[in-house]
């Protein structure tokens, strides 16, 4: 049942402009999107358009996608690692609707993926560009609440606050207590908010293969990590950057080195942990991984072995 | 009892199924049109034009009936229909002192020129339900015209006060250069004052309220008096490029407020009073009047106040009045989250086990063991 690429069922919506956006705005975003790639990690403000879809749901990421896909592009979107999470089938039909292109729940086949929280466990290829929707692109925001202050701060690299509060973690917890939308230094330059993936996902973005396009609609900002570029998650030597871990691997592919959700199986305090990436656990199923409760009823739920 | 958390694309079309539903309501009961909407919803319509950036009456009453009379969702549907259009030009400034008055009262001067003219105005209605409006009348309004006409002459209090010196002058910056448009440029901060004047223009209603009474009652400096509020029609003139010459295209329905605030004046200027601005689409006192008392407020850094409230700080206010981003920012915290709650559900339980495990080991150290049974 190994999902490959769907050709756009319908043409277009001649409506509207190829990718909704008109060629101006395209070019707009393009040219905030190449000065972002040049500055690696550092915030392009751009003109951020009102989208047919909320602030906060994706408008950034669909204007980023919007201004870099083309008729031969294969799109994937995926929201919490899933290709069928309710936000990411809408937008996926938002593209499909308005650019006619094929769409795809394989991550080696899509040209472009779209996310929310997560980048996907397959190691991305060169060629491919990796779209994040960013709510807050402000890795000082929770620092210093204005904007003329963070921007001054970003331009005389006055990042002493940002260590302060991790290191006031590790005075306090003996480990740094931040999971998630965990600050990078990109470059050796920028500091920057990898949007909120799980800190898990973090190593995935240094010197990764494929370009990645950071966009906050809402915020009104663009920021890139080009190819093969370092990526550090901000630590101590004594108390080096990690990664989260599970006693126990997933529960449908056996996967031991993916990042797992907690389902909740009944009001009796079960519970399972599966692949947050769906498409990475039915690949793992497919070549014969089997997990503790695949084929059990709560197993079948989760792994939409009812098609 | 297992409960799926994933939803598909069945799912999303059948919501969009039951919304036309619930918007329909008992199918016994007449549909509204959208020309009703327009004609006895005005107020409603003149929200959702100022809040959707968009003067099109017959588009905002269709955006109340889909959004069930929702204001900002009706103003995010103007919104998202007003980003696909193209930009011809700018209209020459609306000149407000022409307008066609049927409301202009003033707080400051007992009579002036012109004189008070109430209009329609709630203000001095007793708030008693009409009953008689729970059915339907065919009888027509009864106001009648009056035998005298207005003056043609109505300049505005604050143009009175500017001949006298007293109020502080506001000419275009040099070469009247064309506004800033902050639907298609990144805000950049500290805001200029058209930025801040067209974030206010389409500022939630409700948020801007809040921030002026703020200011009255003792989060701002200054004491506003209410110079002008006038309300009617302005024409609107356009240059097309291939005349070279201004042509009227049409009337526009405004509020506008001019509040008179104080000031003490610095080492380099005069005491004199200072101005704050509302204009608002359609027939919105109480927009106009919010825009233009935390218009003075923001003006604060111009004037060498100190920006220590809420409505003195322009990012504080420009961030948080947009209600279209507001509302997408707050309601996101529908979509799933729960690669990050894994992340702190992870978290809390080492957190919690590192705290047992210490206070268990400090108790060992201490020598306060739990007593064994004696």
């Amino acid at each position: 049942m190994q999902k490959t690429v769907t050709p756009s069922g319908s043409p277009r919506d001649e409506a509207y402009n190829f990718a909704y956006l008109d060629e101006a705005t395209k070019r707009m975003v393009r040219r905030a999107l190449l000065k972002a790639v040049a500055v690696p990690g550092y915030q392009v403000p751009f003109g951020s358009r009102e989208m047919p879809l909320a602030r906060g749901w994706g408008t950034g990421g669909i204007q980023v996608t919007a201004a870099v896909i083309g008729p031969e592009d294969t799109l994937k979107v995926i929201d919490q690692g899933a290709d069928d999470t309710t936000n990411a089938v809408s937008i996926r039909r938002f593209f499909a609707r308005v650019a006619g292109v094929a769409t795809t729940e394989a991550t080696a086949e899509a040209s472009i993926i779209q996310t929310r929280h997560r980048i996907p466990e397959a190691p991305l290829e060169a060629g491919q560009i990796l779209v994040y929707q960013v709510p807050q692109p402000e890795p000082l925001r929770k620092l210093e609440s204005s904007e003329a202050e963070t921007r001054k701060m970003h331009a005389w690299g006055d990042y002493g606050p940002m260590y302060v509060r991790l290191y006031e973690d590790i005075a306090r917890f003996g480990h740094v207590a931040t999971t998630y939308s965990y600050p990078v230094l990109v470059n050796g330059r920028y500091v920057m908010s990898p949007s909120p993936i799980p800190k898990f996902d973090n190593p995935k973005m240094h010197m990764s293969a494929a370009l990645q396009l950071f966009g906050a609609g809402r915020e009104k900002r663009i920021y890139a990590i080009p190819p093969w570029t370092e990526v550090k998650s901000l630590d101590f030597e004594d108390h080096p950057f990690e990664v989260q871990k599970w006693d126990e691997p997933c529960a449908l592919c056996g996967a031991p080195d993916s990042y797992l959700d907690e389902v909740i199986t009944d009001d009796q305090g079960g519970r399972m942990f599966v692949c947050s990436d769906t498409h990475y656990c039915e690949g793992r199923r497919d070549a014969g991984h089997r997990g503790r409760l695949l084929g059990t009823d709560a197993g079948r739920a989760l792994a939409r072995d009812g098609e | 009892m297992y409960v799926a958390v994933k939803g598909g694309e069945a799912a999303i079309l059948a919501t969009h199924d039951l919304v036309a539903e619930m918007r329909r309501g008992d199918t016994s009961v007449p549909e509204v049109s959208t020309a009703q909407i327009r004609e006895q919803m005005s107020l409603a319509v003149a929200r959702v034009m100022n809040e959707g950036s968009l003067a099109d009456a017959d588009l905002a009453a269709l955006a109340l009936k889909q959004a069930q009379g929702d204001a900002i969702e009706a103003a995010f549907l103007m919104r998202a229909y007003r980003t696909t259009l193209p930009r011809l030009g700018s209209s020459q400034p609306l000149d407000t002192a022409a307008m066609a008055i049927r409301r202009r009262v003033s707080a400051t001067y007992k009579d002036l020129p012109g004189g008070q003219v109430l209009g329609p105005t709630y203000d001095y209605t007793h708030r008693l339900f009409d009953f008689g409006l729970t059915g339907t009348s065919d009888a027509p309004p009864s106001a009648m015209p009056s035998d005298v006409a207005l003056d043609t002459r109505m300049p505005r209090v604050p143009d009175i006060l500017g001949a006298e010196g007293l109020m502080e002058p506001e000419t275009p910056p040099e070469g009247d250069p064309r506004p800033f448009d902050l639907t298609r440029d990144p805000v950049e901060f500290p805001a200029d004052r058209d930025v801040r004047l067209q974030a206010l223009a389409r500022g939630d209603e409700g948020f801007l309220l809040g921030l002026a009474y703020s200011v009255q009652r003792g989060f701002g400096g200054n004491h506003p008096f209410a110079g002008e509020i006038r309300m009617g029609e302005v024409p609107v003139e356009f240059v097309p490029e291939e005349l070279g010459f201004a042509v009227d295209i049409g009337d526009l329905t405004v509020t506008e407020c001019q509040m008179v605030n104080q000031f003490k004046g610095s080492k380099h200027v005069a005491p004199q009073f200072t101005r704050g601005y509302g204009l608002a689409f359609g027939h919105a006192e109480r927009k106009a009047m919010s825009m233009s008392i935390v218009d003075r407020a923001l003006k604060g850094r111009e004037l060498g106040e100190a920006a220590s409230y809420p409505a003195q700080q322009d990012e504080f206010v420009l961030y948080h009045s947009d209600n279209v981003e507001a509302a997408g920012f707050v309601e996101h915290l529908k979509l799933p989250h729960y690669v990050d709650f894994q992340g702190e559900l992870e978290l809390i339980r080492r957190l919690r086990r590192e705290l047992e495990e210490r206070i268990a080991r400090e108790a060992v150290e201490s020598g306060v063991l739990p007593k064994a049974a004696e």
